[in-house]
Order: C-alpha cells, then sequence, then structure tokens
C-alpha cells in the first residue's frame, strides 16, 4: 500500500463508485491524480472544451449547466463529472462551475478506462450513472414514440372546409368527392380569436367546428333534418382542437377525455388538418382507446365489470411500449373516469334526470391523472345549492350507490375511509363543502386534516363542473394564505418517510431494522406527493397532477433551482418502478400491489432507488424546515 | 483584496543564482544553479512551481536533521501527484521520542533509509528550474543550506514562495487586519492547516512531508484565486 497516498486514497474511497475497487486500483487512481482548486463562481469546465480527465470533488460544490445555460443539477463532495465527455466525444456538453470554493481531483482518461476494464462495476456505475435518475427516466422516454411524434407527423393531407352556410348534401357530397371522413365548418369571424385566421385570398375565417360521418346518421338522419339543413345548424357548439406541435400521445389524451375519434389539428390559429383515432391506432397499438369507447358502449354493469381484465391488458401493453408514468397515470385515469361516467348515465337512465344539478367529484389519484392498476375509489357529490336533502337526497343516495357497487363490482374496490359519495357527509349541496374547505383551511389541526387530506386532490368527472372548479378555486386561494394549515399539511406529509437504504436483499429502516419487501406507494410515491402538494397549496396553484404542480411551483422561488427537477426525476422513476413491479405481477399471474422484494431489483435500479429515496428524504427535511408549526405564543 | 507587494530586502536571485552557478564546484549543485529560476517579472500562472516540506527531528539545521522530504511540481491550474517525490532519509543525529509521536516515522523506517547524501542529487533535480513553494521558509531554506553545505562544503539558497508570509500579508499586515488588532482580536492563524480551512481547503492528516507539500501547492492556488491573479509576477511574492 502506497501509504504517502493515504489522504486521497482514502478519500477516494468513501464514494461510489471508487468504494467497490480493490487497494490496488485505488492506489493506481490515487497516484495519478491532478489537484487543482476553484474560487467559487469560477468554471472548472465550459461548453464544448475538450476534456480527457474524470472530475472528482474533493471538497466544495459545483453547478452543472445544460447547453442553455439554465441549472442542471448540483454535485458535492465525492461526486464525479465529466464521465459523458469521456465515453462519448471527448467534449464538454455540460458545462460545470464551482458554487463553492472548490478542490477537484482530475483523473487521467487512462486511469479512468482502465477502470472501466477492469471493475465491472465501476462501468456500470459511470455508464448509468450519475445523473442516474436522469438518465434512466430520460431513456425511457427516448423509447417512446409517442411522446416526441408531434401530432403533424400524422396529418397527410390538408382538411375539407366548408362554410357554415353549406346544406348538409353538399358537404357530404364533399366529403365523399374528396373520400374524407368528416368536413371543418368555417364561418364569418365571430366569438372566438383563437380560431380565427386568414386564407390565401386573405379573407378572415373562424373554424367554428366538425361534421363527421357518424354526425350525418346521429344529428342529420336521426333527427329527421332535411338534407337542405345548413351545416352550421347541425354542428356541436364547442371546437376542440390541438395545436400541431403537440405530441400524439397529448391527441391520444385529448380523444380519450372528449370521447371523439375525430381531432382537427392547428397550426397556430389555422385549420391544417384531421386527425383521425385510426390515425393514433397506427402509432400506437395499445387499446386504451378501443377500451374507453368500448366502455361507453356497455348497456350493463355486468357488461362493464366484464371489461376489468382488458384494464389491466392495456395496463401492460402500454407499459411494455415504454409509456411513462405521467402517459400510464393519465390513460388509467381516464379509463377510471370513463367507467364512473358510464355508471353514472346507467343511473340517469334508471333513476331519470337529476333533480338538481350536481357534479360527480374524484379525489386523490384519478383527480391527480395518476391512478394506478391498484386502487380503489374515492370520490363524493356536489350538489347544487338547490338541494333539499328531504326531497332529493334519495336520488342522490341511490345513484351513489349503483356508482360505487358498480365500480368495485369493475375492480375498483370500496374505499376503506368510507371516502364515497355514499357516505351522506361527502354527499352534500355546494355551500356545505365550502365550508368544510374553510374549516379545515382556517382551524387546521394535524389530526383531523390527516384524514381529510384527501380531499386537496379534486377533480370533476361529470356533471356541473363548475361546482367542483369553484371548490378547487377556493382551495387554492386561501390556503397559501393560512400558515397553520401549510404547517399541519407538512406535519402530516412527513408521516410516511423513505427507507434509509436499499440493498440486495433487504432494506434498511431508519432504526436500523432490514425488511424484505417495501411498499413503494407508502414510503415513496405517496409521501413525494404529499409533498408536492403542499408546495402548490403554498403557492396558490390550481393544479392537480403532481407533475403540473411542480411546473406551478416552478414559477415561485419556493424551492431552488434544479430541486424541482430532482424531485420530478425522483417521481418519476419511483412511479415507474411501481407500474414495472405490478406488471411483472400481472405478468406473473399475482395480484399485482405496491410492494416490491429487493432482491427483484435490478443494481442499476436499485442506485436509481437510493437516489430518489434521498431526493425525498431531502425534499421532507426541507418542508419541515419550510413549514414550522407557528408558535402559540403569536 | 489587492496587496501592495512588502518592500523587504529580497535578493536578486537571476544573477545570484547565474553566478553562483559558474562557482559551484560539485556537478550536481552547478546543474541545479544552471537550471536557475524564472525572470522576476514571469507571471505566475506560467511559473513551473514545486511544493517542498521535510520533516525535520527539531528546528535548529545545526542541531536537528532531516527525516523526510516530500516534493509535489505543480502549476497555478494544476499540481501533479504522478510527479511527487518522497524520501525518508537516516538522519545523522538520533531520532528523538518526540519526533517520533510527531511525524509518526520511526526508527524501523529509517533504519533502512539512504542517506541524505544518496537523494540529494535527486532533490537537487527534482527542483531544478522551478519555483519552490514552502509554508514557512525558515525550515526548508535552511536545513537544505546546512546540511548540503555539510556535504559539499558550499550551500544551496533559491526564491521560495512562503505561503505562510503571503497569509500573513492577507491577515497580519492588512490594513484591516491592523485594525483588528488595534481594537484587540487575535490575530488570524497562518498554520497551515488552519490558512487551509479559511479557503475551504479540506483538512488533510498533518505532519506528513508529501501530503504537507500537496497542501501547500493546494494553499497557493488558493491564495492566488482570491488575493492576487494569474498575472501577479513571481518577483513580488517571493522572497
Amino acid at each position: 500500500m502506497d501509504v504517502e497516498l493515504l489522504e486521497i486514497r482514502q478519500h477516494l474511497g468513501r464514494f461510489p463508485p471508487f468504494d467497490g475497487l480493490t487497494d490496488e486500483l485505488l492506489d493506481e487512481v490515487a497516484s495519478q491524480v491532478e489537484v487543482a482548486y476553484f474560487k467559487a463562481g469560477k468554471d472548472i469546465l465550459t461548453l464544448g472544451q475538450e476534456l480527457h480527465e474524470l472530475c472528482y470533488i474533493r471538497s466544495g460544490a459545483v453547478e452543472v449547466y445544460r447547453r442553455g445555460g439554465e441549472l442542471y443539477n448540483r454535485r458535492v463532495e465525492g461526486d464525479i463529472f465529466g464521465q459523458f465527455s469521456l465515453l462519448r466525444n471527448h467534449r464538454v456538453h455540460y458545462p460545470v462551475r464551482a458554487m463553492e470554493d472548490t478542490l477537484i481531483y482530475f483523473i487521467p482518461e487512462a486511469v479512468f478506462h482502465h477502470l472501466c476494464k477492469v471493475d465491472e462495476n465501476f462501468a456500470e456505475f459511470v455508464e448509468l450513472l450519475r445523473p442516474r435518475l436522469e438518465s434512466a427516466v430520460e431513456q425511457q422516454k427516448k423509447n417512446n414514440d409517442m411522446m416526441i411524434t408531434r401530432v403533424r407527423k400524422l396529418v397527410t393531407r390538408y382538411p375539407v372546409m366548408v362554410e357554415a352556410s353549406t346544406t348538409v348534401q353538399e358537404a357530404a357530397r364533399q366529403i365523399t368527392d374528396y373520400q374524407a371522413s368528416a368536413v371543418l365548418v368555417l364561418d364569418a369571424p365571430g366569438d372566438n380569436p383563437r380560431y380565427t385566421f386568414r386564407d390565401s385570398e386573405n379573407r378572415a375565417w373562424q373554424l367554428r367546428g366538425i361534421l363527421t360521418d357518424s354526425d350525418f346518421r346521429k344529428r342529420v338522419v336521426a333527427e329527421g333534418r332535411s338534407p337542405d339543413t345548413p351545416v352550421g345548424e347541425v354542428i356541436g357548439k364547442n371546437v376542440i382542437a390541438i395545436q400541431s406541435d403537440e405530441s400524439v400521445h397529448e391527441a391520444m389524451l385529448c380523444m380519450l377525455r372528449h370521447n371523439i375519434h375525430h381531432l382537427p389539428v392547428m397550426y397556430r390559429r389555422r385549420p391544417v388538418g384531421i386527425v383521425h383515432l385510426s390515425d393514433i391506432i397506427r402509432y400506437e397499438t395499445q387499446s386504451s382507446l378501443y377500451l374507453v369507447s368500448n366502455i361507453f358502449h356497455q348497456p350493463s354493469v355486468e357488461g362493464l365489470a366484464r371489461l376489468a381484465p382488458d384494464v389491466s391488458a392495456a395496463f401492460v401493453r402500454m407499459v411494455e411500449e415504454g409509456a411513462d408514468s405521467r402517459m400510464v397515470g393519465s390513460a388509467l385515469s381516464t379509463i377510471g373516469r370513463s367507467f364512473t361516467r358510464r355508471l353514472l348515465e346507467l343511473a340517469e337512465a334508471r333513476l331519470g334526470p337529476p333533480p338538481v344539478p350536481y357534479c360527480f367529484m374524484a379525489l386523490g389519484s384519478m383527480a391527480r391523472n395518476e391512478q394506478s392498476i391498484v386502487t380503489d375509489q374515492d370520490n363524493a357529490l356536489v350538489l347544487s345549492d338547490e338541494f333539499v336533502p328531504e326531497q332529493h337526497d334519495g336520488y342522490f343516495r341511490e345513484m351513489a350507490k349503483i356508482v360505487s357497487d358498480g365500480l368495485d363490482a369493475c375492480g375498483y374496490p370500496y374505499c376503506k375511509g368510507d371516502i364515497m359519495a355514499t357516505n351522506q357527509q361527502w354527499r352534500q349541496p355546494l355551500s356545505v363543502w365550502k365550508r368544510y374547505f374553510t374549516e379545515w383551511i382556517e382551524q387546521p389541526n394535524p389530526e383531523r386534516l390527516l384524514h381529510s387530506s384527501i380531499f386537496f386532490d379534486l377533480d370533476p368527472v361529470y356533471g356541473e363542473n363548475v361546482l367542483v372548479e369553484q371548490l378547487q378555486d377556493l382551495v387554492a386561494q386561501k390556503a397559501a394564505t393560512h400558515p397553520l394549515f401549510l404547517a399541519a399539511m407538512a406535519r402530516n406529509a412527513l408521516n410516511r418517510t423513505p427507507p434509509l437504504g436499499f440493498f440486495r436483499t433487504f432494506v434498511m429502516e431508519k432504526d436500523g431494522k432490514h425488511n424484505n419487501s417495501i411498499n413503494l406507494k407508502r414510503r415513496g410515491t405517496a409521501p413525494m406527493v404529499d409533498l408536492i402538494r403542499v408546495h402548490a397549496l403554498a403557492c396558490g396553484s390550481n393544479a392537480q397532477n403532481s407533475f403540473d404542480r411542480l411546473d406551478d411551483i416552478d414559477r415561485t422561488q419556493l424551492l431552488a433551482p434544479g430541486v424541482s427537477d430532482r424531485l420530478r426525476y425522483a417521481l418519476e422513476f419511483l412511479s415507474m418502478s411501481r407500474i414495472h413491479h405490478q406488471v411483472f405481477d400481472i405478468q406473473h399471474d399475482q395480484a399485482p400491489d405496491n410492494n416490491i422484494e429487493p432482491e427483484n431489483v435490478t443494481s442499476s435500479e436499485r442506485h436509481n432507488l437510493k437516489d430518489a429515496f434521498q431526493a425525498l428524504s431531502h425534499a421532507q427535511k426541507f418542508l419541515k424546515f419550510r413549514y414550522p408549526m407557528p408558535s402559540r405564543a403569536k | 483584496m489587492l496587496l501592495r507587494p512588502r518592500r523587504t530586502q529580497i535578493p536578486d536571485w537571476t544573477s545570484y543564482l547565474a553566478s553562483r552557478a559558474g562557482l559551484a564546484r560539485d556537478r550536481r549543485l552547478a546543474r541545479f544553479f544552471a537550471a536557475g529560476a524564472p525572470a522576476p517579472e514571469t507571471p505566475i500562472a506560467e511559473a513551473p512551481l514545486v511544493a517542498l516540506d521535510m520533516e525535520t527531528t527539531g528546528l535548529d539545521p545545526r542541531r536537528n536533521s532531516i527525516v523526510s522530504i516530500g516534493l509535489v511540481p505543480f502549476t497555478l491550474e494544476r499540481g501533479f501527484l504522478r510527479e511527487r517525490r518522497y524520501w525518508i532519509v537516516r538522519p545523522r543525529r538520533s531520532l528523538n521520542a518526540k519526533s517520533v509521536t510527531f511525524h509518526h516515522i520511526t526508527h524501523a523506517d529509517i533504519a533502512g533509509a539512504p542517506e541524505f547524501d544518496d537523494v540529494l542529487e535527486d532533490l537537487l533535480d527534482a527542483l531544478a528550474g522551478r519555483l519552490v513553494v514552502v509554508h514557512y521558509r525558515h525550515i526548508e531554506r535552511h536545513f537544505l543550506n546546512v546540511a548540503v553545505k555539510a556535504r559539499l562544503g558550499q550551500g544551496v539558497k533559491f526564491p521560495v514562495i512562503d505561503t505562510m508570509s503571503l497569509e500573513a500579508r492577507i491577515h497580519r499586515q492588512s490594513l484591516l487586519a491592523r485594525f483588528k488588532r488595534w481594537i484587540g482580536r487575535p490575530p488570524a492563524s497562518i498554520r497551515l492547516y488552519d490558512s487551509r480551512a479559511r479557503y475551504g481547503l479540506p483538512p488533510y492528516q498533518g505532519h506528513h512531508a508529501l501530503t504537507d507539500a500537496l497542501a501547500t501547492a493546494e494553499l497557493l492556488q488558493a491564495q492566488i484565486a482570491h488575493h492576487y491573479s494569474p498575472e501577479t509576477p513571481v518577483g513580488t511574492i517571493w522572497s
């Protein structure tokens, strides 16, 4: 052992990937090191610079930037950087600057490559590496065509367009002539500048709507209208369209959400084409779209229940084709919402029209568009203030029961905490709901909020959406100005913590105990979602989805730069791990759950999980500090 | 903080070394002097440097001996560990218990170690042409001078950058430092590891000649980054 370099090799030996090296290799590294000091603020690596060394932070901290200059991440003592340049083309892609006074050990390229050759763990570490989480997530995205393919790629021809005064007969003739399946309907500019444009002859038009093959059947023939009827009288009132630079995935979601098969594609304010469901199917063979339209065609609860296996099948295919957690969460939520909507339609068909307006409200993961394959139902009914319990509650009680029993039959078990519209407490007019939320926010205590925090993820599913939107607004407006409420929510968000470590065969808990399985929801995604919710409430965000919430949080100074990206990656990784393990369960004929066993985890996934848990742990510490319980003395 | 060079008696090293080269009787010394030192106006960023540290049996060159020598060639930009040198040498005078505990060098280490004479050539060659950097110049330069003179009949002197005296200029002689002393604050410690801490440099296990040499090299890089500039002429900071 080369005792002279003890100082260097001991330090290296404490940090991965050097911690796994033999003493001889460590000595070799230590003896080849070059040292340099960088004062805080000084550039260490500049964009495009040639690089032939691996950089190791002996002391201090650095910031890594993206090409465009925005902060990518931070590295501290014991971290390495520059390995990507060494593995690729020796050019610096991510400039690095000293954030504090920093001492760097430069490890020559030859030593780096030698280590990669002789030590498999070292190679695995630097390749997958360090922005391990990030690269893992980016990799998943890259594999996924739907996320990056823009919808304009699916537009193969110009749309057929007619004026609103055209007769339906003429429109039908044009559709036939052009071998299309829909026409866009234009009119003089009016109320909507978003869809107003000028044609090549400089005439101004506004897109008014779309008339499809099936509209001729449903809206013209079935209703006994004359062939001379102007198309303007037949089309629906709202235009649902998508911008050409949105992703195919977004187009799919838009169709799912509105249950439509034709989608006008806009370049800014001008229509440039129509995308049909089948166009997307060509790109996207998974069947969540079919499933949704199938749901809406079921005449009975029994029919719906028979679709439950299709949900798992669609889930597995989606994951196998490389969907990320947002796509999966969003598709499963849409499927769940579709079941709920169809059950409500069936209930209305049986019970007659509702006596007063209502909105069926989703809570928890469905409201966040983050539903998983293992989920129970959380829902409530918000009724119009015209509601008179003695006269109307019988109707809604019955409706709630039909929906809740139906959902249970379709694979969404009853909520253990009884947060369902069948519970009278959660089947109330808007004014009562407003009182609930006001009390929770203005007179909070952690115990009470523990059971009601689920209500702070809320979204309309069916009915008069405005009833639920008012509640969303109330929460967004009030929460931010009530520190006691935020403190109580923050305290609850700390109830569930990540494990300390994650090893080949066990999970290390903070108290030193070993476990041989871990609940990834309880120990990972749920606490992450909880803490994001607190920040979102603090910044007055109206968003429900955790990633959307992080976008809103980013617009404030609430989190230090780079922190929200780290949370995003950590949440994405935890969610995907959970999803992959559920797929594994389904494929092995086991009931999927939220548990994973460390022995079923690959070593790179283990590294990533460690990083994600660490990100969560840091974020929890910050949460505690950021939202302290205001002292009583005040 | 901008610092004025201190007005002290600094020899004209360039002509001194040149004249010595002609007078040296020993070829090893002649070679060392002939390599000279960077001209005083050389910017520090362009000067080849070498950090030097010695562990000794005591503080008096006439009564105590050198036990180990460590050096790390470096520049303002990089320290080159690969070119480091480290020798344990057998002292002429015996080790006492105190210096054993201090340097972690034991009698067993020394038993098989070479005499100073045997490493002298390698040492002078490693220093030749480079500007020597030490922390507290009165140890290394004097010990080396006395040891060389005892063996070759001729001493060896050369310019050094003393990181301790640079630290003293900053923390003891600046206006602010004098003001602080005037109001009764204790002076800042300018010992190697206390000085390093001020620049965010990590603590090392001290009293190993090679580690201390590396520590000194890093300290100079930090001092220049904070208080001087890469263009600072070496002549304004050597002594």
